[in-house]
């Protein structure tokens, strides 16, 4: 099993390990669990090349912050020269020509890119069966979903295939997925980090996130992405996070934000029963619990599809078959637009693109677009009122655990209701992260969550290394 | 038709112009935008809309904005959304372009225009808004379309007139001051053919009297003012026909054919686009604060009508001079240039150089097709001949048979000293060629004595033949009248 990036550098600095033995095995390692599935494109040779050179800046005693570290990239994020897909046959061939700046800077820091994972198509979805590059297997059972819309990411670092990997959030994407497969899945506030480069679905939304099955790698990771970026204009104006230094903190006093029961009337009984006892551990610890009242959570999924769908129909408008990805062969009176999209992309891609035109047709547009914006503004107020009162919100997740794969098909609005937990968040913009926090009946894992207010991820990272110790010890 | 019944209508017009601003790198992009390049050599991924890019907003699309605004008297907007408008065509990369929807930077200013000597007429403006050009599709090859997205991004300005203008000379007006102050802000080319420049008219009729709009049609595709003028007579001619004759307009979207001298319809409004405006989540909300206003006033360069009255205040020159100097950016800096090499620095030489340049720098401009700055004849080149005639050094007409060298660049100081054509101001040489003339024609100073004085100009002539035109004519038509009195 790969051990955790922070042992193992340790190990790389004195020369007990490898770097190049490290990813070679590795590479066995994907290939064994190729049924998974999480991987579209593996940059094997690459990351070998790379692994070379890692291993001469250890030799030397010059090893950047994140040398050797072995990254995979969720297939919506532009990586230079590398297969970029977004899980789309509009994109199958597509090689970018830029690094999104994410990738940008972890190349920078020494970390090796050792593939790009799967996801539901241009990250539609919430457990990973709109690929066109098929399902995503879950690692702890391959009868379950691992989640989506960034299914392939969670499943290469729940099975041990990377030591961290990017996802991208729009409203659940990382946190669901992690839930499911039982790993830290943080997603920033909104502008933490910047979003060129990452495949556009709804811009309001959408921030790149990361996976990891510690907090130690996840947070130094974050402290090299996050900051101010001058190509997105929509990047909050800060610094990088300093998040490993506060993660080892020991809080005492917190106030924590709670659900009432209402709220958890969609969770199985096994989140419920330990969503509760992990409040009891924290009360004991001496915190103080606050219940918080949740306004409009009747309009969590319907003012989040209405605004997601919208962007998406407009942000998706430039596949057209002209300039870049999949064109059809047209034969006279074909028109380019009707064919190229037809069969470019998936019926859930078209789905989100006709419920976006429409709502923001005209005569339509005051009945949901103007209202979703109205409740969403709603929402973060009162997320800000909430936050006067609280240091964080702690709530499931998910209502359960991961399900089976096709349980859910028959009905889009079943689906979209995974995202119940989690798309508040997104509306708001505010920080959250996903802790693994139980097991179910049959040991699949589901997990909780922790929001704070904007900005202070660095805080909330804090947090959840110390209350995942707590609730897991 | 009678005549009358034209004569019972109102044509009610507004105007849209597209104006490309003369920014070095593209409204969301760093691309180039420079004219001309080879196609689709000015792109870059933004430009193309490749999956994951971002636009980022070029402050200086911003400036330029304020300033069109400043000059046409609007009011600045200090909190500024930009809107997407969605639409599929080839040449749109993104799917959509970013606008101003309901926020325009600039809105609610005006323009007077002049119509005559004394009558303005006052031109509402009711937004300016900062937008992104398309590319460009090529149709008319014998291959599948091509596109070109050098334009694709490039920064333009939207200016939409109210309903104010009443006549297709009003339009013109409005149109050449417009262009005259873009181009004095140094924001467009003022170029209609490159397309820097474009034109639609939305043109309705109403009878006389009546305050209810009549149903309008948009035409497009103006590509000079000339046309915008016949575009408008046509559509107003053709409406007012149809309603006569018990029609009704319909509000369509027309084309000007400029071959054929006619508008035809392009689409109807059941088939216009629904463009899905909403706020452009991949910028924030642009600022445009008092400070940010003041810096841009600050460093506007002179408008043309201001340069006009300076001009008229400081070379004490007639306001038609003035107004027909103005009328050029590059012609005015032209007069303004000469004026400073000028050696006799007289109010008198002020108007001199005006006359010089109205006739014939202005003749050389229009004959050969070109711009005063392509021109070899330099503000020096008419400084100095200026300067001869004033210091009689050379006569009038001197000056204008030399004109067509100095035209090939040469100075006329020069071509004077070579050709030895100085102006002859010596009394007794004049004496002399007096003199002889008048001694050789005795019957002629007869006619002159019995009180035929216009006998007077044919010794004058006589006298300048034989001086080949250097004798200085005023001391010549002096020394005449001493003899002949």
């Amino acid at each position: 099993m790969l051990k955790p990036y922070f042992e193992l550098r340790q190990q790389f600095e004195t020369g007990k390990e490898s770097v190049v033995d490290t990813i070679n095995e590795l590479l066995k390692e994907i290939d064994n669990k190729k049924d998974l599935n999480a991987f579209i494109t593996l940059t094997s040779e690459l990351a070998k090349k790379q692994a070379v050179i890692s291993q001469e800046n250890f030799d030397s005693g010059k090893p950047r912050t994140l040398e050797g570290m072995v990254l995979a990239i969720k297939d919506n994020i532009s990586t230079k020269d590398i297969r970029t897909t977004c899980a789309s046959k509009m994109l199958e061939n597509y090689i970018p020509i830029y690094n999104a700046t994410s990738v940008q800077k972890l190349v920078d820091a020494g970390a090796i890119i050792i593939g790009k994972t799967n996801m539901d198509e241009f990250a539609m979805g919430s457990s990973n069966e709109n690929s066109y590059f098929g399902n995503v297997l879950n690692p702890l059972n391959k009868e379950y979903v691992p989640g989506g819309s960034s299914g392939g990411s969670a499943a290469a670092v729940s099975a041990g295939l990377c030591h961290v990997s990017l996802g991208s959030e729009t409203g659940g994407s990382v946190r669901q997925p992690a839930s499911f497969t039982g790993i830290f899945g943080y997603k920033p506030s909104y502008g933490r980090i910047s979003r060129f480069g990452l495949v556009a679905f709804a811009s309001s939304l959408d921030q790149i996130g990361i996976f990891c099955n510690n907090l130690v790698d996840l947070s130094s990771v974050c402290d090299i992405i996050t900051g101010v970026d001058e190509n997105d204009s929509t990047s909050a104006n800060l610094g990088p996070t300093r998040s490993s230094s506060k993660i080892e903190n020991i809080y005492k006093n917190l106030r924590i934000g709670y659900v009432s029961d209402e709220v958890l009337n969609n969770c199985t009984d096994y989140v419920t029963k330990k969503y509760r006892s992990d409040l009891n551990k924290l009360k004991e610890e001496g915190h103080e619990l606050i219940e918080i009242p949740i306004h409009y959570s009747e309009a969590w999924i319907p003012t989040y599809y209405i605004i997601a769908t919208a962007e998406a129909s407009s942000n998706l408008a430039r596949f057209d078959g002209v300039r870049f990805g999949f064109r059809p062969e047209l034969n006279e009176g074909d028109n380019i637009y009707v064919k190229t999209r037809s069969n470019g992309f998936g019926m859930e891609v078209k789905r989100r693109i006709m419920l976006g035109t429409y709502v923001l047709s005209s005569g339509f547009y005051d009945a949901y677009y103007r209202k979703a914006q109205q409740v969403r503004r709603k929402i973060t107020d009162s997320y800000k009122s909430t936050f006067d009162k609280v240091d964080m919100v702690y709530m499931p997740t998910t209502p359960g655990s991961a399900f089976k794969f096709g349980s859910r098909n028959e009905n889009p609005i079943k689906m979209y209701k995974a995202d119940f937990y989690t798309a508040s968040a997104n509306l708001a913009g505010v920080p959250a992260i996903n802790i693994p926090s139980g097991l179910d009946d049959e040991g699949m894992p589901f997990g909780m969550q922790i929001q704070c207010n904007n900005f202070e991820d660095e805080k909330m990272i804090g947090y959840a290394n110390y209350i995942s110790k707590l609730i897991n010890s | 038709m009678n005549e009358e019944i034209y004569e019972k209508y109102e044509p009610v017009i507004g105007l849209e112009i597209h104006a490309q601003l003369l920014t070095e790198s593209k409204a969301f992009s760093s691309s180039s935008t420079k004219f001309g390049a080879s196609p689709n050599t000015n792109t870059d991924p933004i430009t193309l809309a490749h999956p994951g890019t971002l636009p980022v907003l070029n402050r200086k699309v911003v400036d330029y904005a304020i300033m069109m605004g400043l000059a046409t008297n609007c009011k600045i907007r200090e909190k500024n959304l930009f809107a997407r408008k969605n639409y599929f065509y080839q040449d749109l990369p993104k799917g959509y372009q970013i606008s101003q929807d309901k926020t325009p930077i600039c809105y609610e200013g005006y323009l007077e225009i002049e119509l005559d000597e004394t009558n303005t007429k006052r031109i509402g403006i009711t937004r300016i808004h900062m937008e992104e050009d398309s590319g460009k599709s090529i149709h008319d090859l014998d291959i599948d379309t091509l596109v070109d997205f050098n334009r694709a991004g490039v920064a333009l300005i939207e200016i939409v007139s109210e309903p104010d203008i009443r006549s297709s000379n009003e339009a013109y007006l409005y149109l050449t001051q417009l262009k005259q102050i873009l181009v004095y802000l140094g924001i467009n080319t003022g170029n209609m053919e490159e397309g820097a420049l474009r034109v639609d008219a939305n043109v309705s009729v109403r009878p006389i009297g009546r305050e209810k709009f009549g149903t309008r049609t948009e035409i497009k595709n103006l590509n000079s003012f000339r046309n915008v003028e016949k575009a408008i007579d046509y559509e107003v001619k053709r409406q007012i026909e149809l309603i006569e004759n018990g029609g009704e307009v319909r509000q369509v979207t027309m084309q000007w054919d400029g071959n054929a001298n006619k508008t035809k319809e392009m689409r109807t409004k059941e088939m216009s686009h629904d463009y899905r405006y909403f706020p452009e989540p991949d910028l924030p909300p642009l600022l445009v604060g008092v400070d940010w206003v003041e810096k841009v006033k600050s460093a506007m360069p002179e408008l043309p009508l201001t340069r006009k009255n300076r001009f008229v205040d400081q070379y004490e020159i007639p306001s038609y001079d003035a107004g027909v100097l103005i009328a050029d950016k590059e012609i005015a800096d032209f007069y303004e240039e000469t004026i400073k090499k000028l050696e006799d620095k007289s109010t008198a030489n002020n108007k001199l150089v005006s006359n010089w340049v109205m006739t014939e720098v202005m003749r050389l401009i229009q004959d050969r097709d070109t711009t005063v700055t392509d021109l070899k004849v330099s503000p020096e080149h008419i400084a100095e001949i200026v300067d001869l005639i004033s210091s009689g050094a050379i006569s009038n007409k001197i000056a204008k048979d030399i004109f067509s060298e100095v035209e090939l660049g040469k100075s006329p100081k020069s071509i004077v000293e070579e050709r030895g054509l100085e102006q002859v101001s010596d009394t007794s040489l004049i004496d002399d060629l007096v003199k002889e003339v008048i001694s050789a024609n005795p019957d002629s100073v007869e006619k002159f004595k019995s009180g035929n004085a216009k006998v007077k100009g044919f010794f004058v002539g006589q006298i300048m033949k034989k001086s080949k035109g250097k004798a200085n004519p005023q001391l010549v038509s002096d020394i005449v009248d001493k003899y002949l009195n």
